[in-house]
Formats: C-alpha cells, structure tokens, sequence
C-alpha cells in the first residue's frame, strides 16, 4: 500500500486547522508600522465574551489543540483572562502574543500560574533605536520591562517573536543570545506586505543579499529557533530548511479576526480571502470544512510561470500573501524570490495597482497636539 | 533505548489524539510537541498499546504481521523519545 507524501495529504486539508490564530481584538495601544492587521481602534462589532467561549467549546470538539492568539493586543480585552482560562480549561491550549505592556507583576504571576500557556513577546531590534522605529516610542523598554517579569514571576520559557527586517537581519545572532539569557525561546518570521505592512514592506523587507543571510542563519540555527515555517520560500537556496515546506493557508492553518470573520490565514485580511464567519449558520467548522474558498485552496495549485524553473518543488512559489498585496500574479513568483524572478516582477508592477489591505483600524493621526490652555 | 517487543508501552497520559485521513496527529500538551502519525495501523496499534501486556501483544492484536514488525518498532521508539507512549509503570 503506497501511502502519498504527508504534505501532499495536508495540502488536500484536514478535518480541522492544526494551527488557527485568532486575533482577539484590533484595539492596540502601538501602531507598529508593519502591523497585518492594521490595529488601533477596537472594532464595536467584535465577539462578545458569550461568543467567544462558544467559539472556544466549538474549537474543542474540533480538537483544536491549540491556538495562537493576537491582535491587536489582546491584553486590552477586560475579559483577557475569562477567555484564555476558559480555552485551557476545555484543553485548548493558548499561545499568545503580546507588546507586553499590559504585563505587570500582578499580571506575570497570573501568567505563571496558567497551565497549557505559552508567551511571546514581540520585539523588532535588539536596542531602542531599530526597535522602536518599527514598533513606536518606548516600546523596546516595554518589551524589555515584559520579559523581566515573566522571568522574575517564574513564567518559564516564554518566547522573544522578532520579524525580520532590513535592518535587524544582522542582529540575529544577538536576539538568539537574548533568548538565552532569559531563558526563553526566539521565534523569527517573515514581513509580510499585509496590513499597514503594505505600505513598510518596500522599505523593511530584507534585501536579495539578506535572504541568503537569513537562509545561511537558519541553516545553522534553524533547530533551536521557531520560524512558523514561514521562510520556505528560501529553500530553493539548497537543502530545506526545517518545517513543513508548504503553504499552509486554508488548508492546515486560518484566521479568526475579531469580528469572527475566517480568512485563509493571518497575513490575507482581505474579501478575497475571506471564507466566513464564525457567526454564520454551521459555525466555524462549516466555514472551515465547506467554504467555496478554502475547498479551492486544497485543489492542487497551478505553478503559473514558475513551472519551468527548476527550484519550485523546494520553494513551492512562496508566499501568496506576499504576491497578493505586491501586485504580482498568485501563481507566479514570490516578490522575494531568491533566484531574482520577484525582483524582475515587481520592477514592473504599475504603481498603485496592488491590492490594498481592506481594513483599516488604524488610530486617525493626530496633527496637533492640543497646547495648554494659556493662563491669564 | 530502543522498544522492544516485550516492552509494556501505553498513550502518554498527557497526549490527545485527532484522527486524520493520514492517520493521526498526536499532540502532548505539556512539552506542546505535534507528532504526526503518518500511518492509520500505526494509530491503531498507540491506540491499543495499554490493553496489551507488551507490543508483540497489541501488534499481533491489531492485525501487523510480523515482516512488518521492525519498522513499527522503529516508529514506536521514535515516539517514545517524543514522549507520544511512554512505558507502562510497573503496577507491582
């Protein structure tokens, strides 16, 4: 009996999302330039706690074993606590991620004493400056202040989530040595051109000679760092790296926003990518099992104008969210295509034809700031 | 160490099992590991580990005939490193 591939069987889905993140709520007290969900100002149609517990015990009969949570900071919802209690307590696991400024000590010790709980702590440059370019004023100190006191309250391994930029890639040995000073575990992932990101990426993503680094890095480094799978793209630099090379959007992984809307993954928070709601009849696992759009996206993929070069069974074409919001065509190369077919593609993107990120929460930017009142 | 064929093995207590068309996927919830098992008699025979008193046992109860018994052996010690099934503690 001959048994195919196990990430062919996965590209034809499964039963229920391995991985499903949810965003809890677009509010967020940062407004990181690279943001894919473009968060600031809390959505008033967002689940309400009910229905967030309901969605939960549903995800629970799934045997979702765990699930990523996020936002916006989803450490502004006052019921933060209720829902992250409720989901361990059905064996729903929960790692979730966080600008840490909501963890104070009484907070961290809360933490500490969950079970089936994992952290990460967002961090985009080693020191203030790279950091804080990205992520806002004061928002390195805050991360720093964060991890200090899930160490001090005994958390355990909680996790440092860097996004590799342009300008933190030679950095990476240093965020692997923070890591290993608090004890805790580095994740790094790919920008992605979604969200606010749409308009950063141009600037932020790693150059053609910084994908080789980060290829290299991995290679060495790759076993002891999370990646969220999400460089396969690089593979076709040579041997693979580890993790499932494949995308996984709609098939093993979605996207929960916080209105219950189901998108094929996190990094595509647009209509076209949209499957659903969690609130429609059927629930998530109608939306998940039978939706018009991820049923498509288990359907074996066209290789488009990659078919003839010779690298795309190692890097499968990249990343789709990646080509949606530079303009370039979904079954053609990645922009960051390490064999310069992205870079060709993108020189000849007609400005202002990429699909624009649909939402916006973003908090109105504040021209003036208000001056004291002049006393008399 | 290697599994044995009279290994008493059973489910690590803390490992949850999802059906797939695949097989399975075995998730540990205290060292958050996801296992993949990539074959359904391999879930039938995790599956069975503990109604058996060792492997040879629940191998031949689940219908794996004996050709295919090292590789089997071989997959059970791969999931005993990951700590998908455990040995069975002694009930003396």
């Amino acid at each position: 009996m001959s048994v195919p591939a196990l990430t062919e069987q996965l590209k034809q889905g499964l039963d229920a999302p391995i991985c499903l993140t949810w965003e809890l709520t677009y509010a967020c007290n940062l407004q990181c330039v690279h943001c894919l969900s473009s968060s600031g100002r809390r959505d008033p149609r967002e689940l309400s706690t009910q229905e967030a517990k309901a969605l939960l015990d549903e995800l629970a009969r799934l045997q979702v074993f765990y699930i990523n949570i996020g936002g916006g900071e989803p450490m502004v919802r006052r019921d933060f606590f209720e829902i992250v209690q409720h989901s361990v307590d059905i064996g729903v696991g929960v790692k979730f991620s966080t600008n840490g400024a909501f963890i104070d000590a009484e907070a961290a010790a809360r933490l500490a004493a969950m079970d089936y709980l994992d952290i990460q702590i967002s961090l985009d440059g080693l020191d203030a400056a790279t950091n804080d370019a990205v992520r806002g004023t004061g928002s390195y100190a805050t991360a720093r202040r964060a991890m200090d006191r899930l160490a001090g309250a005994g958390f355990g391994p909680f996790k440092i989530s860097v996004v590799v930029t342009r300008h933190n890639v030679d950095q990476l040995d240093g965020f692997k040595a923070l890591a290993d000073q608090y004890g805790a575990q580095l994740r790094v992932t790919r920008l992605r051109p979604s969200g606010r990101g749409a308009d950063s990426w141009h600037e932020l993503h790693p150059t053609n000679a910084q994908q080789h680094q980060i290829y290299r890095w991995l290679l060495a480094h790759g076993d002891q760092v999370l990646t969220g799978d999400s460089f396969f793209h690089l593979n076709a630099l040579g041997e693979p790296l580890p993790g499932l090379n494949m995308c996984g959007a709609g098939r093993v992984v979605c996207l929960i926003d916080p209105i219950g809307d189901v998108y094929a993954c996190p990094f595509v928070i647009h209509e076209q990518f949209k499957a659903g709601s969690v609130r429609d009849e059927g629930g998530f696992a109608q939306v998940w099992r039978h939706s018009d759009l991820f049923r498509s996206l288990r359907e074996p993929q066209s290789a488009g104008a990659c078919a003839s070069c010779g690298s795309y069974d190692a890097c499968q074409g990249g990343c789709m969210a990646a080509k949606f919001f530079t303009g370039l065509p979904l079954d053609g190369p990645d922009p960051e295509c390490v064999g310069g077919d992205g870079e060709r593609s993108l020189a000849v993107v007609v400005p202002g034809t990429a699909p624009r990120p649909d939402q916006d929460h973003s908090r109105p930017v504040t021209l003036l700031r208000r001056r004291p009142a002049a006393v008399s | 160490m290697p599994v044995a064929l009279d290994t008493p093995l059973e489910l690590h207590p803390q490992v949850a099992l999802r059906p797939e068309p695949f097989g399975a996927l075995a998730y540990h919830y205290t060292n958050r590991r996801l296992v993949f098992l990539k074959h359904p008699d391999v879930v039938r025979v995790v599956s069975a580990l503990a109604e058996h008193p060792d492997v040879a046992t629940a191998l031949t109860a689940c219908g794996v005939t004996a050709p295919r018994w090292p590789s089997f052996l071989k997959a059970l010690t791969s999931l005993e490193h990951s700590e998908i099934v455990r040995e069975r503690p002694s009930t003396d």
